[in-house]
């Protein structure tokens, strides 16, 4: 993982000591709300409907037991006991108090965390794919990029105030596990003709009240350009991106409004530039990045694990949580585990203090000290030999984290929606919440088989519904909740959006909707075809005869 | 308000130090109980009232605004789905 320097630790507890001295000012009416709202906003602090929200970054999704810890003693000291992960591998804290943020923000900066441009009209977290450094299929690890980007954009002047707020995620694999088409700038590393490592930079992808799958300016762009790149691209959205409309003046906009060649062209002049110029990657500077990300020591293990796979022939729960839960790992003996933040009738993405700390204590004893946020809100041990993988599943039900449901009808992504959100118009939780109670038979859930359900509580899509296999969107029709339901969504290298149904319905129905659908795909599918697939080849027709049919 | 308000308005913020949900209270104080809130049926008043509860905004509360409340035996109900779980907390 990457360490920060003294120069890293000494600018992050300074800033919190900046941020202590505006909030006690804030607090005796020295600033004013409007002096002091942007203040908080650069150190992740907003104001929602109950109370302050904390928005904690966790660089690509990475962190280590020790950092868990500590957010599970913010969650305890500062919170009401549980902190929410969310689509873009950060950590929401619900119920911070201003009088006490500074206090839970020297604690991150105790092990190296903080909450700087986790909001605002600037380069946010990086987010990757979470099985970085670990995915079988990986071509090169997306961590090394992440950390490049993060330290060129961190408190860069030139984009600290762009048009609107900027999201760039990159993967390292061909299977697409960051959503990168859905992004501003989405990074696909991948293999030119002559076999070297490069990019492929895809910009304007985004969800919102605008969904576009974004376009690719560049098919393979070398690793040494690749700030030049991203800060032509920046200088482009920063110059004639739209200030005067915040609904138009995401990069996406731009990207439509110009067309894509234009665009290009547009980029491509200021990439020739600056290509040869102070941001020029030199091979030095990557390897000593890599270097922080090199594969660990990973002890030798035996072709075979006894207890694994006595654990495997006697208990059919076990199994069924290895073949859904665990996959496999580059280096042999080893297996990528992931916990489940979707309990039934749990809110998704959510983690008590002692749920936070019993995964600390895993990553230390069975996971090189390492943990990964998936943009799907769950939680992964990358690095869990398989022998130990009987005792890491004990540990996981224990707390509650042993669902066994990665990528099923129940693993469900909810934005936190009206119960807590000031943007909301709808609630989103107590919707997945039913949903996962109405499928709670895990037998049926994996006779279903993959089928991503994805909602939001507003037009502003942090609950990815657009790239749902059944996105559910939370509507206000004169007072009352309503849900419009979108079916054929795809976050993957396919990535495309979800097709509206028909009329929303009422929030009375939208669980037996979502059922009625699933239930025409068991109804209609050809023998081994997954929900997305059934779509594609039969259409909305057969899902929308059912769905609206009377009961 | 942009429509005209059908019944009585109270005051809401939230509180500077903690963001909790409160409503301007009778007193002048600010309290976390709607039941306490001091509610006006003239339209001109509840603005009156908003003006004074803004110049608390600098070191009370924060973005202090109008809410239509609905009164019955039970007390006093606020009106919209956003402002009901405002006054008792998520419902998860």
């Amino acid at each position: 993982m990457y360490a920060y320097d003294r120069h890293d630790r000494m600018f992050v507890h300074a800033r919190v000591e900046q941020f202590r001295d505006q909030a006690a000012r804030r607090l005796k009416g020295e600033l004013s709300e409007d002096e002091f709202k942007p203040l908080r906003l650069q150190n992740g602090l907003y104001l929602q409907l109950h109370a302050y929200m904390l928005r904690v970054a966790i660089p690509y999704g990475t962190l280590d037991a020790r950092q868990m810890r500590q957010l599970a003693l913010i969650a305890r000291r500062h919170d009401r006991g549980f902190g929410h992960f969310t689509t873009r591998q950060n950590i929401q804290f619900n119920w911070i108090k201003l009088e006490e943020a500074a206090d839970a923000l020297h604690l991150l900066a105790e092990v190296d965390m903080h909450a700087i441009q986790t909001s605002g009209n600037c380069i946010r977290n990086v987010t990757a794919d979470a099985w970085a450094g670990v995915a079988p299929d990986e071509i090169e690890d997306p961590r090394i990029w992440s950390e490049i980007i993060r330290q060129w954009s961190t408190n860069h002047p030139e984009f600290s105030f762009l048009p609107r707020k900027f999201k760039i995620a990159v993967t390292g694999s061909p299977a697409d596990r960051a959503a990168v088409k859905v992004h501003d700038i989405g990074l696909r590393m991948h293999r030119n003709a002559a076999g070297e490592t490069g990019f492929e930079v895809i910009v304007g992808g985004g969800l919102g009240r605008t969904p576009i799958i974004g376009t690719t300016l560049k098919d393979w762009l070398p690793k040494r350009d690749l700030l030049s790149y991203l800060e032509a691209t920046l200088r482009v959205y920063n110059r004639y991106g739209r200030r005067d409309n915040i609904y138009k003046a995401r990069i996406k906009i731009l990207v439509h409004e110009l067309g894509p060649e234009k665009m290009r062209d547009e980029v491509e002049v200021e990439f020739q530039t600056i290509r040869d110029g102070a941001l020029a990657l030199p091979a030095e500077t990557i390897a000593e990045i890599a270097a922080h990300f090199a594969p660990p020591r990973y002890a030798k293990q035996p072709g075979f694990a006894p207890a694994h796979e006595t654990l495997r022939r006697t208990s059919p729960g076990y199994r069924r949580w290895v073949e859904t839960n665990v996959v496999p790992h580059r280096e042999p003996g080893y297996a990528i585990v992931h916990f489940s933040l979707k309990p039934e009738g749990g809110v998704p993405g959510d983690a008590t203090a002692e749920q936070m700390e019993a995964v600390a204590d895993l990553a230390e004893k069975h996971s090189l000290g390492e943990i990964r946020v998936t943009h799907t809100q769950n939680l992964v041990l990358p690095h869990v030999a398989v022998e130990d993988l009987p005792a890491v599943w004990r540990a996981a039900e224990a707390v509650g984290f042993a669902t066994p449901n990665l990528d099923l009808v129940t693993d469900i992504i909810a934005c936190p929606g009206l119960d807590y959100c000031s943007l909301a118009n709808a609630r989103s939780i107590p919707v997945a919440q039913r949903i996962t109670r109405r499928f709670a038979d895990l037998g049926r859930v994996h006779e279903i088989g993959p089928l991503s359900i994805k909602i939001s509580g507003c037009i502003n899509a942090c609950g990815h519904h657009h790239i749902g296999a059944i996105g559910i969107l939370g509507v206000d029709k004169q007072g009352e909740e309503f849900y419009q339901i979108t079916l054929g969504g795809n976050a993957g290298p396919e990535a495309r959006l979800g097709d509206l149904l028909g009329p929303a319905v009422s929030a009375d129905r939208v669980v037996d909707t979502v059922e009625a659908v699933v239930e025409a795909y068991l109804a209609i599918r050809a023998p081994g075809e997954d929900f997305l697939a059934t779509y594609a080849r039969l259409g909305l027709a057969p899902f929308k005869e059912r769905a609206y049919a009377p009961r | 308000m942009s429509r005209k308000p059908k019944g009585p308005q109270a005051v809401t913020a939230n509180r500077l130090g903690d963001g909790a949900v409160v409503y301007l209270a009778e007193t002048g104080r600010w309290s976390t109980r709607l039941e306490e809130a001091r509610l006006l049926l003239d339209a001109a008043q509840a603005d009156a009232m908003l003006d004074e509860a803004g110049r608390d905004a600098a070191t009370r509360v924060v973005g202090p605004y109008l809410i239509e409340v609905e009164t019955g035996d039970a007390g006093p109900r606020v009106a919209s789905l956003r402002e009901r779980i405002r006054a008792t907390g998520p419902t998860i």
